[in-house]
C-alpha cells in the first residue's frame, strides 16, 4: 500500500474564509449565532454570490442551503465544509423581491438544493445555470411556495394529480442518437425516479435525471410537531439511514436547548449508527456484484444482512432500528445477557467479511492506491474520543466505491467493538425543557452515505418553526450524472447501485 | 473460483421454516395449493413504491433472501405490471406519483389484486394525507388487502400476502 497521507475532503479552511469575508467587508459577526459547532456569518444578499467566489478559492466545500420565511422576509443558508469544521453564511431577501445571487456558477453541488429553495419559498437566483424547477411536478401551481407560512400543509391539491410531462430534457441530437425514458416505476424493488438516457448504439452519452417522485412534504410536516413527533418524521426520511437522520435532528434539538445527552446514550446511539452502516454496507456489496449478474455476493452479503438485522430485533427492539433515538437519548438498551452475543457476532461478521472481500474484489489495481487513513472531521461525541480511520481512493470506479465500503465495515465494526467495551453506566436520556425562547440549532452526522445535516429552529414552546434535513444523497445524486459517461446503456443498474443515493431522502 | 465454491458448500442450506411456528408453513403450503390452482402454481408481484421512505422495500428485498425465499411458494417479484398478478404498494401515494401508480394499476391483469404494505400505504402512516401526499393507497386503487407495520417484518409480510391469497377463491 503507497501514499498513505492525511485524509480530508477538502483542504481550505472556514476560519480563513471567515477572516476574508469579514476583511472584504462582505459579512458581518452575529450575536445571533445558531447552536452547534459552527461559525456564523451575515451576509447581503447582494453579495451572496461573491461569498461563494471567496469560499471556492479557497477550495472549501459547498454542503447545503436552506431557506426560512419570516414575513416579510426570506432567510437563506448556507453551510460551508473545510477541514477544519462549519460555517453558516446567512442573507435576508423580501418575500416580494425575492432576487439573489446563485451559488451554483462556484459550487455546481448547490444546483439543485437551489432550484428546491425556489420551488419551495419563491427565491429566485438570478444567474442560475439551470432555472427549471426541481421538486415540483404538478402537485401545486407554479407561484404557490409550499415552505412560506401562509401556504397551508393541506394545500389545494387538484383531485388528480397529472402526470409531469412539461418537463423539459436537455436534448442532445445528431446522427443515430436515441433516447431512452426510464421510471419512474423502475423495474426492481427500489425507489421511483424518472432517467432520460441518451446513447448511440450501446454508449452512453448523457443521462439526465428528474426526481421529487416522493416528494410527501417533510419539511412542511414538521412545522408545528413537539420534538418526540420531529423524531420519528427524521427517522422515515430515508428508511436506510432511519439512525442517522433521527440522531441528526435530536442532535440539533439538543444543541438548541442546550441539553446534554447523557454518556451511555451517545454510546448506544453510536452503536446503532455503526450497526445502520454495516447493514447497508453489506447489503450493497452482495446487490452491486448481483447487477453485474453475480449472484453468490447477493447471497452472502443478504445472509449476513438479515441476521443482523434478526440481532437488531432482539437486542435493540427493531429490525431497521427505527424510533430508538429520542429528543434527549434513547429508548432502548442494551440487556447484559446480549453482549456476548454481540461481541461474537462482530468476530463472525468480521470473518465473512474478510473472507469475501477478496473473492469478490481481485483485481491486483485494488491493492493499490489506497490513499489514505486519517480523523474523520469534526468529530462528534461520542466519537471525539474514538480514532476513526476513513477509506478513500484515487479512482473513482464501482470497484472502488465497492472497496471503500467492504474498509468501512471493518473499521466499523472495531469501533463496534470499542463501543460496546467501554459503554459508560448511567442515564439513557436526559429531559429537552424548552428555553422560554426561540432557538435553533445545527446536527451533524455522519451517515452511511455521507454527511447528514439537520436544521432545527423551534418556537418558546419547543415546537419546530423549520426543519430542514439534508440527506448525503442530495450530493450524491449528481456523480451518478456525471459518472456514466461512456459506460454502455446495461451498466446503468450497477453504476447506479454503487452509487444508491435515496429518492425519499432527496425527495422529501 | 475454487475458493468462492469452498465458501458456497460451507454456506450450505439457510432455508428455513419461516417461523418455527408450524402454523406458518402450514399456511404456506395451502397457499402453494391456492397458487397452484389459481395462478397455475406462480403469483406474479409487481412493487409500486409510491411514496414510500425506502424502509418497506428493504423488508421486501429481505422476503427474496435465503432465510425467507418466499420463490419457494411460488411468489416472485417481475419486472412489468402486465405480467403480475398483484400490485404491491408501499408508502403513502405522493401526489407526483398518483398519476404513475394509476397507470401501473391499469396495466396489470384481471385480477389485479392489490395489497398496501406497510402504515403508510395502509393508512398514512407518518405522512398522511398534505399538499404533497394523498395518504393512504386505498384513497387511489382499491385495494384488496393491508400488511400494517412500520415496516413489517419479513414474516408479517408473508403472512399477509398468504392470508390474502388464501381469502380469495
Ligand atoms: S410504513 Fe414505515 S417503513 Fe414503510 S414506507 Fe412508511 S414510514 Fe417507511
Amino acid at each position: 500500500m503507497s501514499g498513505r497521507q492525511e485524509y480530508t475532503v477538502t483542504s481550505g479552511k472556514v476560519v480563513d474564509l471567515k477572516a476574508q469575508l469579514l476583511k472584504q467587508g462582505l459579512a458581518v459577526e452575529s450575536a445571533q449565532v445558531p447552536a452547534g459547532p459552527v461559525l456564523y456569518l451575515e451576509v447581503l444578499a447582494d453579495d451572496w454570490g461573491r461569498v461563494a467566489r471567496v469560499a471556492v478559492d479557497l477550495e472549501l466545500r459547498w454542503s447545503a442551503v436552506w431557506g426560512e420565511h419570516h414575513s416579510p422576509q426570506l432567510l437563506v443558508t448556507s453551510l460551508i465544509a473545510g477541514c477544519d469544521g462549519h460555517i453558516l453564511l446567512r442573507t435576508m431577501v423580501s418575500e416580494n423581491q425575492s432576487r439573489l445571487p446563485s451559488q451554483t456558477p462556484y459550487f455546481p453541488a448547490a444546483n439543485r438544493p437551489e432550484r428546491h429553495l425556489q420551488d419551495m419559498f419563491g427565491v429566485q437566483f438570478v444567474d442560475h445555470p439551470d432555472g427549471r424547477r426541481w421538486i415540483r411536478h404538478q402537485g401545486w401551481a407554479e407561484g404557490e411556495f409550499p415552505l412560506r407560512k401562509d401556504f397551508p400543509v393541506a394545500g389545494n391539491p387538484a383531485a388528480e394529480t397529472p402526470p409531469d410531462c412539461s418537463y423539459t430534457f436537455e436534448p442532445v441530437t445528431g446522427e443515430g442518437v436515441y433516447e431512452v425514458p426510464v421510471g419512474p416505476v423502475h423495474a426492481g424493488i427500489i425507489e421511483p425516479g424518472h432517467f432520460r438516457f441518451q446513447a448511440i448504439g450501446e454508449d452512453m452519452l448523457y443521462l439526465e435525471e428528474h426526481l421529487g417522485y416522493v416528494h410527501k412534504g417533510i419539511e412542511k410536516l414538521a412545522e408545528g410537531r413537539d420534538l418526540a413527533g420531529l423524531a420519528r418524521l427524521a427517522g422515515r426520511i430515508s428508511g436506510d439511514s432511519s439512525v442517522g437522520h433521527c440522531w441528526a435532528a435530536c442532535q440539533a434539538a439538543e444543541r438548541a436547548l442546550g441539553v446534554e445527552v447523557p454518556a451511555r446514550a451517545l454510546y448506544l446511539r453510536a452503536i446503532m449508527a455503526e450497526r445502520e452502516r454495516i447493514a447497508n454496507h453489506i447489503g450493497d456489496i452482495g446487490a452491486i456484484c448481483n447487477d453485474v449478474g453475480f449472484t453468490f455476493a447477493l447471497v452472502q452479503g443478504s445472509k449476513i444482512r438479515e441476521r443482523w438485522q434478526r440481532n437488531n430485533a432482539t437486542v435493540f427492539g427493531h429490525r431497521l432500528l427505527m424510533d430508538r433515538i429520542i429528543p434527549g437519548g434513547v429508548c432502548c438498551d442494551i440487556d447484559p445477557s446480549y453482549m456476548p452475543t454481540l461481541r461474537a457476532e462482530i468476530i463472525e461478521v468480521r470473518a465473512e467479511v474478510e473472507e469475501l472481500m477478496p473473492m469478490l474484489l481481485e483485481y491486483p489495481s485494488l491493492q493499490d492506491r489506497l490513499r489514505t487513513t486519517g480523523i474523520l472531521s469534526p468529530p462528534y461525541p461520542p466519537y471525539d474520543t474514538l480514532e476513526v480511520e476513513v477509506p478513500a481512493y484515487i479512482d473513482g470506479d464501482v470497484a472502488k466505491r465497492t472497496r471503500v465500503r467492504g474498509d468501512e465495515i471493518l473499521i466499523s465494526l472495531t469501533l463496534l467493538e470499542n463501543l460496546l467495551e467501554n459503554l459508560p453506566a448511567g442515564e439513557l436520556m436526559v429531559d429537552c425543557h424548552n428555553t422560554g425562547a426561540e432557538c435553533d440549532g445545527v446536527g451533524l452526522i455522519e451517515g452511511w452515505r455521507g454527511e447528514i445535516v439537520a436544521y432545527l429552529r423551534l418556537d418558546a414552546d419547543g415546537k419546530v418553526l423549520r426543519y430542514f434535513p439534508r440527506d448525503p444523497s442530495w450530493l450524491n445524486w449528481p456523480a451518478l450524472e456525471e459518472l456514466i459517461h461512456n459506460n454502455i446503456v446495461p451498466d446503468f443498474p450497477v453504476c447506479n447501485k454503487s452509487v444508491n443515493g435515496s429518492y425519499s431522502g432527496q425527495d422529501l | 473460483m475454487l475458493s468462492i465454491l469452498n465458501k458456497i458448500r460451507r454456506t450450505g442450506h439457510l432455508t428455513e421454516a419461516v417461523e418455527a411456528d408450524e402454523q406458518v408453513v402450514k399456511l404456506g403450503k395451502a397457499c402453494q395449493r391456492e397458487i397452484a390452482v389459481s395462478f397455475g402454481g406462480s403469483l406474479a408481484i409487481r412493487m409500486v413504491d409510491a411514496g414510500s421512505c425506502n424502509g418497506c422495500e428493504l423488508e421486501m428485498h429481505a422476503v427474496n433472501n435465503s432465510f425467507y425465499d418466499i420463490e419457494r411458494y411460488g411468489i416472485h417479484f417481475v419486472a412489468s405490471p402486465r405480467h403480475a398478478d398483484m400490485l404491491l404498494v408501499t408508502g403513502v401515494v405522493s401526489r407526483h406519483m398518483q398519476a404513475a401508480l394509476k397507470r401501473t394499476y391499469a396495466a396489470v391483469p384481471a385480477p389485479k389484486l392489490v395489497v398496501a404494505m406497510g402504515d403508510c400505504a395502509a393508512n398514512g402512516g407518518e405522512f398522511g394525507v398534505s399538499y404533497a401526499s394523498c395518504g393512504a393507497v386505498e384513497n387511489v386503487i382499491p385495494v384488496d388487502a393491508v400488511i400494517p407495520g412500520c415496516p413489517p417484518t419479513p414474516l408479517q409480510l408473508l403472512q399477509g400476502i398468504l392470508t390474502l391469497l388464501q381469502k380469495k377463491p
